[in-house]
């Protein structure tokens, strides 16, 4: 059962940021590839269909050069398990005991796996699942072969991942449909606090009565194109903040030559591009001295961004990704994951020219919530989304004629 | 094809450089050390080797070739045995090909590694991602699936270690100097379970040797001998099991005794590679001392000190004396060869004239991939 985590004692040691192991082959990182997606993949041959681990530039079978990565079910049985007592790798040894399993999986190969507590001693039946681990690299995990209530809870799970439950959170806009959805969908996991920002708080806007009602939810004045005001903000709940979750987004319709001047596009850079960074600088630092503390467990930082990204489409958007990019290589070496969400467009006023289907804020919500309890580091919520990163990984040069 | 057999090889010369618990030396001073001792026992000049072996892995990212430039010799024939555990067998069965082939008259094999107080964890970094725990954890899984399946318990692993450790008494370089009991066995912390302490193998540095030559040639040198009569090596074997209770030992014993004209029963003392004890269990099966799934019974009917009623790991094995890297997989050749020349001191076993070594090498994630073993005589 998991326990609501003490109030930090400032006298005592801060765990600081280790990794596991992090060395990967190139070819082993098509592991990390899928499971940035939430997804297990394997090589499996073109040629004789032999499933391989681990990740290999031949097919142990017939030799083929041939092995395009393939989902897989993961099922399997547990032949072995182990408690480490003793590490001599600095991550672990914060972290022992720790349990680990040998799995035959169905499909062929022998794994090792983190093992959930939930696996009874071998022989048990076992789900195989890849996992990102707090380097960031993909690893295998073993779970009860059927999902159980609080499987999330498990210890060693959450070292993989960032589930909401019992964590501090903040959500950059809470004006918005998208945000007023987060909370919604943040409360129902079990976040402990939700601090929701709010620009013009002289302004009361729909939905504030509602969001008031939440009651792990309190509403701060939060405008990200001021700098004084991220500032403060950040010195005032920084240093307690598990996952920030920046939904602040200037959108209108977007292009070069229906508009005149730079005003529009300044203002969408503002928010969309400067305010990322200002929450990034202010509240990042902070943040990546979390990344191993024990309360804090797994810290996240979610940035939602478009699909339209994927084609570079429109500046300010291609902006935000790179520099979420550039967070999330900034953010690793402190163990803190950067989840990046590409949502097709959401069913709200400023699509209203969009055909549906359309996102409904609620999906959106939840598929955030998804992935910070899967560890899931690239998001792609809803079948607009999905269609279009299929499309985008078939052809990159198709999908930006069909958006443009 | 049959092979052919390895008539006229002689194995000469066992060399120890005491092994020490950490060392600020690099694996050359080993090597040199090692290489040093065998001219002096053997009463050769350096030039009259003229086939070197060198087995080690902390020698990286430097190589065998450059260690005949860092000794300073220049041998015809040249070998570099990287296969661990399973290497001092190997390293045996190429020089002997060697000199029955007149590639060679006389190899070294050398096998050393140092030990600084960082190069395990070092070593670890890159071998596993899971909880880093390395051959530890490996090994927990392959114990804890044989106890599951063939009903071993901690006590007949415990057995073994106790065993070894009487024999390691009586070896002077054994860095274990202090009697186990059973108790004090299943007493130790745990590492990885059902690993306990003394299941584990401690890392440290040193190095080990022996000569290889013809017959004639030792007979010339004056240098007591023992015969090869039969040797196999097999790697990666049946890689399609799900988890590893059997090795290539299995495969080739029958031929292993043929070429020996001698079986199980015949050796009058074992070595084996003993990292972990149930990989020593694992090997008196596949070796045709007991049916599969056995061991334990077999273990539970002998006793293991070199006077005891079956012979084994006659120095402590790596458990007791301490595992020096390569030179790990050298243990167990250079003892048999002191036992067959009788210079054994303390721990002689009676009357030893057949002797079997064997060796296992390179762990990965789940299982070990290479093996061999070897029949001497006296």
């Amino acid at each position: 059962m998991l326990e609501k985590p003490k109030r930090k004692n400032p006298v005592l040691r801060t765990r600081l940021p280790t990794l596991p192991p992090a060395a990967r082959s190139r070819v082993a990182l098509g592991l990390t590839a899928a499971a940035a997606l939430g997804r297990f993949e394997l090589q499996q041959c073109r040629d004789c269909a032999m499933v391989q681990y681990p990740p290999r530039e031949a097919c142990q079978q017939c030799l083929s050069v041939h092995l395009p990565w393939r989902p897989q079910p993961g099922e399997g049985e547990l032949l072995s398990s182990t408690v480490l007592h003793h590490s001599n790798d600095l991550f672990f040894r914060e972290r022992l005991p720790w349990r680990l399993g040998l799995v035959h999986l169905d499909s062929g190969p022998t794994v090792v796996a983190h093992l959930h507590g939930g696996v009874p001693p071998a022989p048990a039946r076992v789900r195989v699942a890849a996992r990102l681990d707090r380097a960031g690299q993909a690893v295998l995990v073993a779970l009860p072969e059927k999902e159980t209530s609080s499987m999330a809870d498990d210890r060693q799970l959450r070292e993989f991942t960032c589930d909401p439950r019992l964590r501090k959170v903040l959500v950059t806009d809470g004006k918005t449909a998208t945000g007023q959805a987060l909370v919604q969908a943040l409360a129902a996991a079990g976040a402990e606090l939700i601090w929701v920002g709010y620009a013009e708080p002289w302004k009361k806007f729909p939905g504030f009565d509602e969001l008031n009602r939440v009651s792990q939810a309190t509403l701060l004045p939060l405008d990200v194109t001021d700098s004084k005001n991220v500032r403060e903000l950040a010195a005032e709940i920084g240093g307690k903040v598990d996952i920030v979750v920046n939904n602040a987004e200037h959108h209108r319709a977007f292009g070069i030559s229906n508009r005149s001047g730079v005003e529009a596009a300044r203002a969408e850079m503002d928010v969309n591009y400067f305010g990322l960074l200002r929450l990034a600088q202010e509240f990042g630092p902070a943040m990546r001295l979390r990344g191993a503390d024990g309360l804090a467990n797994a810290v996240a930082w979610v940035n939602v961004l478009s699909i339209y990204a994927l084609a570079n489409f429109p500046p300010h958007g291609t902006a935000a990704h790179s520099l979420a990019q550039c967070l999330r290589a900034e953010m690793r070496p402190a163990g803190v994951r950067v989840v990046n969400v590409f949502p097709g467009p959401i069913d709200d006023e400023w699509n209203q020219l969009v055909p549906p289907p359309k996102l409904a804020a609620v999906a959106l919500a939840n598929a955030i919530v998804g992935a910070l309890r899967d560890g899931i580091e690239d998001v792609y919520p809803g079948d607009v989304a999905q269609e279009w990163l299929a499309r985008w990984r078939d052809n990159p040069k198709a999908l930006e004629r069909e958006l443009s | 094809m049959t092979r052919k057999g390895y008539e006229g090889v002689a194995v000469a010369v066992p060399v120890t450089v005491p092994y020490v618990r950490y060392s600020i030396r690099a694996a050359h001073w080993w090597l040199a050390r090692c290489f040093s001792e065998i001219l002096k026992s053997a009463g050769l000049k350096k030039d009259a080797i003229d086939g070197l072996s060198v087995s080690s892995f902390t020698l990286a990212p430097d190589t065998a070739i450059g260690l005949t430039q860092h000794l300073g010799v220049s041998p015809r024939w040249l070998d570099h045995v990287p296969l661990g555990g399973a290497s001092g067998v190997v390293a045996l069965r190429r020089a002997a090909r060697a000199v029955q082939a007149g590639d060679a008259d006389i190899v070294a094999c050398i096998a050393g590694d140092t030990n600084h107080v960082d190069s395990f964890r070092l070593t670890l970094a890159n071998f596993s991602q899971y909880g880093a725990g390395g051959p530890n954890a490996s090994f927990a899984f392959l114990t804890a699936y044989y106890m599951r399946v063939y009903g071993a318990t901690r006590e007949d692993f415990g057995k073994l270690c106790v065993a070894q450790r009487a024999n390691a008494l009586e070896y002077p370089h054994a860095l274990f100097k202090k009697p186990l009991t059973l108790e004090e066995y299943l007493s130790a912390r745990p590492i990885a379970e059902p690993l306990h302490l003394f299941d584990c193998v401690m890392p440290c540095a040193g190095a080990e040797g022996f000569l290889v030559l013809g017959e004639e040639r030792a007979k010339t040198l004056g240098v007591a001998f023992a015969s090869l009569i039969g040797t196999i090596e097999r790697h990666n074997a049946f890689a399609s099991d799900p988890v590893q209770m059997r090795a290539g030992w299995a495969l080739d014993r029958e031929e292993l005794y043929a070429q020996a004209g001698a079986g199980p029963g015949d050796m009058d003392f074992v070595q084996t590679y003993d990292d972990y004890p149930v990989i020593s269990l694992m090997q008196l099966e596949d070796l045709g001392f007991c049916g599969k799934g056995e061991a334990p019974a077999f273990v539970r009917r002998h006793s293991f000190t070199h006077n005891g009623s079956f012979p084994l790991n006659t120095s402590g094995g790596q458990l007791s004396v301490g595992q020096a890297g390569a030179a790990g997989g050298f243990l167990g050749m250079v003892e048999a060869l002191r036992q067959l020349t009788g210079q054994a001191q303390a721990r002689q076993v009676k009357d030893a004239k057949l002797g079997l070594v064997s060796g296992f090498g390179m762990i990965n994630f789940d299982r070990g991939l290479g093996c061999g073993a070897a029949i001497l005589r006296c």
